[in-house]
């Protein structure tokens, strides 16, 4: 089986015209209007890439909920990492920092990490926490820090990583987490009356959580659900299903995302997050403290995080964004990133201004890489 | 930041824990720490280096036969009720 065989179908243009049609009549009977939110950068990326808001009907909109990690991380956390390699510098030990490219750049009324290895720090942008893994055992003399974003998907990874690390006894590696969990935050969005009809689900969240992951907001909330894939026709598949789903009060969660996506999830992953994480209170950059949204490293593996090791003070009533940006509202899926003022002039994603711009997953740079203004 | 992309393993490496993977011509080693019982052949879903999920070759076929289906039967489109192989 090659890879493209598989993929084609959901690229097919024909497919996806079928769909469209059947997403319109369907449409025609719907009460009002229907308000789907998508929780994932990737989602967001196929919908404005293949065009899918210029082909739906005026009554069914598509909003781009927190899917974007990066974007979310905290301005204190950043900070507080940055802090970090300042104070350890101070007492005689260099850090090696890394992160992820989109991270590196996302800014903070304190600078970036970019701008911190401008001033001489070592700071390296990975692909992987693998890397981060190589670069310790290369350099056993000095202590190498993951500052480590991400929901599920890439939480599942670092735990992997972590779990290597102490069946190794590799002392030298530590991690600033900074991960989220997506349907727990999503849940706060609920409840704090954010206008959602329906939920496309994303896809290599559901990888890890599994299908049971999503259960318990249809349960209590009564929201309609469909784990999809990325390519053009699963969203437009999802699509159609959320619709018929939401006409008919059938609120449950539906896996369109077959190929890749398990009722239980992946278990090992599961397992070893539990093993290693635990759930706190956590803050989401321009939206506010979400309870039992974060994840930090349990007390008996705390001599692994670097917060534990390097005390700082991060400075009080730090702005989240600058003045008239409207990242905040385009997370809640309250604003497309044309309302804000800032878009496509002051914000670019050369000159970002916030971090809905910084990130390939964050809303404002896929619309404005795709030309949505033009 | 949730991207994966589907590669195939090529070379298992237990003891280090990690396979080597290719994606349709560039290869590189990923870790198998999420999914340690992957065999050389199959298909999997990478994110940032880990293996995270078998692609499901067979419901992956499935579904794409089912598509032709989806469109002849207009009552019950999506297979019965909403999807086929639900």
């Amino acid at each position: 089986m090659a890879i493209e065989e598989v993929v084609h179908p959901y690229r097919d243009r024909t497919i996806a015209q079928k769909l469209v049609g059947k997403i319109k009549e369907e449409a025609k009977t719907l009460d009002g209007e229907i308000r789907i939110m998508h929780v994932c950068g990737t989602h967001e990326d196929t919908i404005t890439r293949s065009g899918i808001r210029s082909l739906l009907p005026e009554n069914v909109k598509v909003v781009s909920g927190p899917g974007c990690p990066v974007c979310i991380t905290p301005v204190e956390d950043i900070v507080a990492m940055q802090l970090i390699m300042r104070k350890a510098r101070e007492e005689g030990e260099d850090i090696i920092l890394t992160t992820f490219g989109d991270m590196y750049k996302i800014p903070t009324p304190m600078g970036s990490f970019a701008d911190l290895k401008s001033e001489g720090y070592d700071v390296r942008v990975v692909y992987s926490i693998f890397d981060t893994y190589r670069i310790a055992k290369e350099n056993p003399e000095e202590t190498v820090v993951h500052f480590s974003p991400g929901f599920e998907t890439t939480t599942a990874p670092t735990a992997g990583m972590i779990n290597a690390v102490v069946n190794e006894k590799l002392e030298n590696f530590k991690i600033y987490s900074v991960h989220r969990l997506t349907p727990q935050g999503i849940e706060v969005l609920i409840k704090q009356r954010s206008m959602i009809d329906a939920l496309i689900d994303a896809g290599h969240v559901s990888t890890i959580i599994g299908v049971k992951g999503w259960e318990f907001l249809s349960e209590k909330y009564g929201i309609p659900q469909v784990i999809a894939g990325f390519e053009p026709n699963d969203v437009l598949l999802a699509i159609l299903l959320l619709i018929k789903m939401y006409k008919e009060g059938d609120a449950r969660v539906v896996n369109e995302y077959k190929r890749a996506v398990r009722y239980e999830g992946n278990v090992v992953a599961q397992r070893l997050i539990d093993k290693y994480f635990k759930v706190v209170d956590a803050k989401w950059r321009a939206l506010g403290v979400f309870p039992g949204t974060g994840l930090e490293l349990r007390d008996e593996w705390k001599e692994l995080d670097i917060k534990n090791i390097y005390k700082v003070e991060v400075p009080k009533d730090l702005p989240d964004l600058e003045k008239g940006c409207l990242c905040g509202a385009v997370l809640r899926g309250l604003a497309m990133p044309t309302d804000c003022p800032h878009f496509g002039k002051t914000c670019t994603p050369r000159h970002p201004v916030g971090p809905c711009m910084v990130s390939y997953e964050g809303t404002c740079q896929i619309f404005y890489k795709y030309g949505v203004l033009f | 930041m949730c991207l994966a992309t589907v590669a195939k393993v090529l070379e298992v490496d237990s003891d280090r824990g990690t396979a080597w993977v290719d994606f349709g011509g560039v290869k590189r080693e990923a870790r198998i720490d999420l999914m340690p019982d992957v065999k050389v052949g199959e298909y999997v879903l990478i994110h940032t280096g880990f293996i995270i999920e078998r692609v499901d070759e067979k419901t992956a076929k499935e579904i794409l036969n089912a598509w032709e289906e989806v469109f002849r039967v207009e009552e019950d489109a999506i297979g019965g009720y909403y999807y086929p192989g639900d």
